[in-house]
């Protein structure tokens, strides 16, 4: 078999936090193929952050093992970017001295041009205080940081939480033109599930420790169908969730054959759709597309 | 320079609704041949959807013979679509048809009906 390049791959994660026997990770495996704006998506505590943080190398997984570019983290630190959702920046220094510091900390990579688009379009001004800024404003120096390192792999963890929509839309704009060019790959997680409909074209849904639904936006919607009609029950087709519709039922099914054999309303959901009675049916089974299905040699690895 | 609106409760697919105000634009003769498209960096800039999903409407368009990609320089209108729109034959017949659906007393709902029903049965949904 073989796979376009993998920007991250993970096998068998587990993770748990001090003593506490409850696991946030639990063999948890994935896929992310390079060149994809990926939505990563869960309940509040479901392990986004840890995800995240685990694939920068800040923090080391119990069990299983991660890749990303090809090396470990430590070994692709320079093409890598994350940025926290604390944001951390040094509040003291200027907005101007902070990409200054990114230049400097990033010799061979640093594009000036870049950071300063992201920086200073209706953002901040170049001598403005990080501690002075809105939180907007933070989130911009942050992402241009990220994007001044010429990072190959950004790994951002609620990116949009602090803006107003008119500057998520603006931010995530100006996100997209840079992608354009380098091909870069995004992972960004939000529970905010309609800003990223738009942007992403790839979905990890995390949910009890594991992947619960990976893979492209396209395929996963097409790997599901919203069936209403009279009849009591859905045949050989995968219910995730059904309820009453007048007389009849109503169903959120991943259709096993063909769909028209049966007497129904066949209508495509939205993602939105697909994603929330994924969240409100946490035992509905687990859907992994084939380019988000790790390389056998690495699951063998475990 | 047209500008894409995304419109995303539309439950129309993204590259689908660049495709068709590119089409609508084309009718009407807001964009003639010669006239260049926006790159995909600018579409995505303005509207924040993803690259991929500018691309994909391009080929498409591309692919129906109405746009060419020159390279280096971005995407330009190969063909007029003025002529299918309101001023044609087609177009007045249609007009006739709403008139005497109207005196025959046939409410707004219903005509849209009758004419989606038509379309459909002529247009199956996923046929170009």
């Amino acid at each position: 078999m073989t796979y376009e390049g993998a920007a991250l791959e993970a096998a068998g994660l587990d993770m748990k936090y001090g003593r506490s026997s409850n696991h946030v990770l639990r063999d948890c495996s994935f896929r992310l193929p390079t060149g994809r704006i990926c939505a990563l998506v869960g309940a509040n505590g479901a392990g986004k952050s840890t995800l995240l943080a685990l694939a920068s190398g800040l923090l080391r997984p119990a069990e299983g093992t991660i890749r990303m570019l090809g090396g470990t983290p430590a070994e692709v630190r320079e093409r890598f970017a994350y940025v926290a959702q604390s944001k951390p920046l040094f509040p003291q220094l200027t907005v101007a001295e902070t990409l200054r510091l990114g230049a400097e900390l990033n010799p061979r990579r640093w594009d000036q041009a870049a950071a300063e688009r992201i920086a200073y379009n209706d953002g901040p001004e170049p001598g403005a205080r990080i501690r002075k800024l809105s939180g907007g404003q933070r989130t911009r120096v942050a992402l241009a940081l990220a994007f001044g390192k010429r990072a190959e792999l950004l790994l951002l963890d609620e990116p949009m939480a602090d803006l107003d929509p008119l500057a998520r839309q603006r931010l995530t704009g100006a996100l997209m033109a840079e992608t354009v060019e380098h091909g870069t790959t995004i992972v960004m997680s939000s529970h905010v599930i309609a800003e990223l409909e738009g942007a992403c074209d790839y979905l990890f849904l995390l949910g009890s420790g594991r992947m619960r639904l990976a893979g492209e936006c396209d395929e996963i919607l097409a790997a599901h169908r919203r069936l209403t009609g009279m009849q009591g029950e859905f045949g050989q087709h995968t219910v995730i969730e059904e309820r009453g519709a007048g007389r009849g039922r109503t169903a959120l099914v991943r259709p096993n054959g063909d769909t028209d054999a049966g007497s129904w309303d066949v209508e495509e959901p939205s993602l939105e759709e697909v994603l929330l009675a994924h969240l409100r049916n946490p035992d509905a089974p687990d859907l992994r597309t084939r380019s988000a299905t790790p390389a056998p040699r690495l699951e063998a690895a475990v | 320079m047209i500008e894409f609106r995304i419109d995303r409760r539309s439950g129309v697919a993204t590259y689908l609704q660049i495709v068709q105000q590119t089409k609508q634009a084309l009718r009407l003769g807001l964009l003639e041949p010669g006239d260049r498209l926006p790159t995909a960096r600018e579409v995505v800039e303005a509207t924040a959807i993803n690259p991929n999903t500018v691309l994909k409407a391009y080929r498409e368009l591309e692919r129906e013979g109405l746009v060419e990609a020159r390279r280096g320089l971005g995407t330009f209108v190969r063909k007029s679509l003025v002529g299918a729109a309101t001023g044609s034959p087609l177009g007045r017949e249609l007009t006739e048809w709403m008139r005497r659906a109207h005196t025959t007393g046939l409410d707004r709902e219903s005509v849209a009906a009758l004419f989606q029903a038509a379309l459909d049965e002529e247009f199956p949904e996923g046929e170009q």
